[in-house]
């Protein structure tokens, strides 16, 4: 019996693998997300019948537990927005990471006796993890969907903060590991320092670094989950676990390799939360109606969108996408440049061109966007700011100098949709708008470009 | 000193396996195009879910008379199941999008 039960996980295994592996190509991507959930599925029955020494099995909590998690799972994954998607992957990453922390509290008390140091650290490590893990995903949630502003949790001296909490976490770790058991108050001592920690780990990040942050926090909770294994003895845990790890490490470095900013730096550096300094940028601003875009749109040959964020918050992708269709009917050509860290998570841009069905061959990434930037009529910027900011290029003193960004110098005109003069998300002023070829249009983008649609079906 | 060198030896092929793992981690990964940075994180996140697992074989092998360790236990079921079938939930709604384009 158990022999075929471990055999049965070692399936479960590969086929996660597998499954992953799928997962990172588009045309098989679809069927990896069933493969692995499947690999899952199988993993949760063996562990549900494995034979345990003095199983009680408890089976109705289980029952209840899991049925009460998936209704909520299935339903909140269901009818979130496809805007709200990175709100909800960090919520959803959040509590996969308390699920782990729980994990160590209840070995801590099923094993009153001391076990060995070797795996009490493991047992604190792993609580200490999920915890920041937790609470981590929960102020990037806040952050994310807008509960919480960037100046909100502003913590004094956070670098300094942040050391001295994680060195007095690892010490408690080492200690503890030695004494053996802990006291309840030791242990909510050491609970509410790894929560204390995760929040100022993440409060001071923000702006164009949130995608790192996201991915972080995501390996994050596989590293845990890991560990979670090598408590429970599960080997599928724990590959499960190093997998989502090390993919999250690699996506985490993607995106900061797209910012060309160290990691190191993205989570000291306190990206936005300080004061933006840089230049005092000084000029004048041109601004251009709807009506008179609408013309110069009619007769281009070459267009191009650069979407960010405020796209997404204005819910202007499928209005675009209508723009798009208006206007290839007229012969011309219509791409997007997606800059890699446009929008709050990694990839954000695709998914929400995806939901307005923009074909993804119509999507440039960042070298070919740059290229066919110097050849296009009439570029439209919804939304985005600090990728498009030719401070990066040109000014050593800004915080974002030597990130790679989508350069306009040579488009013959750039138009930016925003709402006001406010600076970006980063909190930088942005010289691109007193550039000679840029244009301004305020207001709601999404409203801007139901105009500039009516006014293209009437030309 | 001599307790890790013990929990070495004891748990050899628990770090085989996580050697092994981390570098398969990077290759399977290693080139993905832009369009699945968000399926592949979402993916991603919905396996770490696999703590659902965990929580199950801790809760059957606790006395069913503990209650503090069931109702945590029984919590981190939940949270976990949320993990786990959303993740997995919303990865397959990102990823129909990018399926019905194919098509047209």
């Amino acid at each position: 019996m158990e022999i075929v039960l471990d055999v049965l996980l070692f399936v479960a295994a590969v086929l996660l693998i597998m499954g992953l592996r799928q997962l990172s190509n588009p045309d098989t991507a679809s069927k990896g997300n069933s493969l692995a959930a499947f690999a899952l599925f199988l993993g949760i029955v063996v562990s549900l019948v494995y034979p345990l020494e003095t199983a009680s099995n408890n089976y109705l909590y289980i029952s209840v537990g899991i049925a009460v998690g998936a209704a909520i799972g299935l339903l909140s994954a269901k009818k979130v927005a496809m805007t709200a998607m990175p709100e909800m992957v960090s919520l959803f990453n959040g509590f996969g990471g308390l699920s782990a922390g729980l994990i160590s509290l209840v070995w801590l008390i099923n094993n009153k006796a001391a076990g060995q140091a070797t795996e009490m650290g493991i047992v604190l490590l792993n609580l200490f993890l999920g915890l920041v893990a937790f609470i981590g995903s929960l102020v990037a949630y806040g952050k994310l969907s807008g509960k919480l502003k960037d100046g909100h949790l502003r913590i004094p001296f956070s670098t300094l903060v942040n050391l001295v909490l994680l060195l007095a976490a690892i010490a408690a770790i080492v200690v503890f590991s030695y004494n053996g058991m802990l006291t309840h108050v030791q242990l909510t001592v050491f609970a509410v320092v790894a929560l204390l920690y995760g929040i100022t780990f993440v409060a001071p990040i923000g702006g164009a670094d949130m995608p790192v942050v996201i991915s972080l926090l995501n390996s994050l909770t596989g590293i845990t989950a890991a560990i979670s294994g090598i408590l429970t003895d599960n080997k599928l845990m724990l590959l499960g676990g190093v997998l989502v790890g090390s993919s999250g490490i690699i996506l985490t470095l993607l995106m900061c390799k797209a910012m060309n900013r160290p990691l190191l730096s993205v989570i000291f550096g306190s990206f936005s939360s300080s004061k933006g300094e840089g230049l005092e940028v000084n000029g004048n601003i041109k601004e251009i109606s709807c009506a008179d875009l609408a013309i110069q749109l009619a007769y281009s040959d070459r267009v191009c969108i650069i979407p960010g964020y405020g796209m997404a918050v204005a819910q202007a992708q499928k209005v675009v996408k209508e723009v798009e269709v208006i206007l290839e009917e007229r012969g011309v050509e219509f791409k997007y440049a997606i800059h890699p860290v446009a929008g709050r998570m990694p990839g954000h841009m695709n998914v929400l061109l995806a939901e307005a069905d923009v074909s993804y061959d119509k999507l440039l990434d960042l070298d070919d966007a740059n290229s066919y930037l110097e050849t296009t009529d009439v570029a439209i910027v919804v939304g985005a700011n600090d990728v498009v900011n030719p401070s990066a290029l040109e000014d050593p003193n800004s915080k974002i100098y030597g990130m790679p960004i989508l350069d306009l110098a040579k488009t013959k005109n750039v138009v930016v949709l925003k709402r006001s003069m406010n600076p970006g998300y980063a909190g930088i002023q942005n010289p691109l708008f007193f550039k000679d070829n840029n244009k301004m249009l305020f207001g709601d983008a999404k409203k801007t470009l139901q105009l500039i649609l009516s006014e293209l079906k009437a030309a | 000193m001599n307790e890790i060198l013990n929990f070495l030896s004891d748990n050899l092929d628990v770090i085989y396996i996580l050697t092994f793992a981390i570098f398969l981690g990077f290759e399977v990964i290693s080139k993905i195009p832009t369009v699945l940075h968000t399926p592949l994180m979402s993916g991603s996140n919905a396996i770490s879910g696999v703590v659902l697992i965990g929580a199950i074989l801790l809760i059957r092998v606790t006395e069913p008379n503990n209650y503090l360790a069931l109702a945590i236990a029984t919590l981190g079921i939940v949270l976990g199941t949320i993990n786990l079938v959303g993740g997995f939930a919303v990865t397959r709604r990102m990823l129909e999008m990018f399926k019905n384009k194919k098509t047209k």
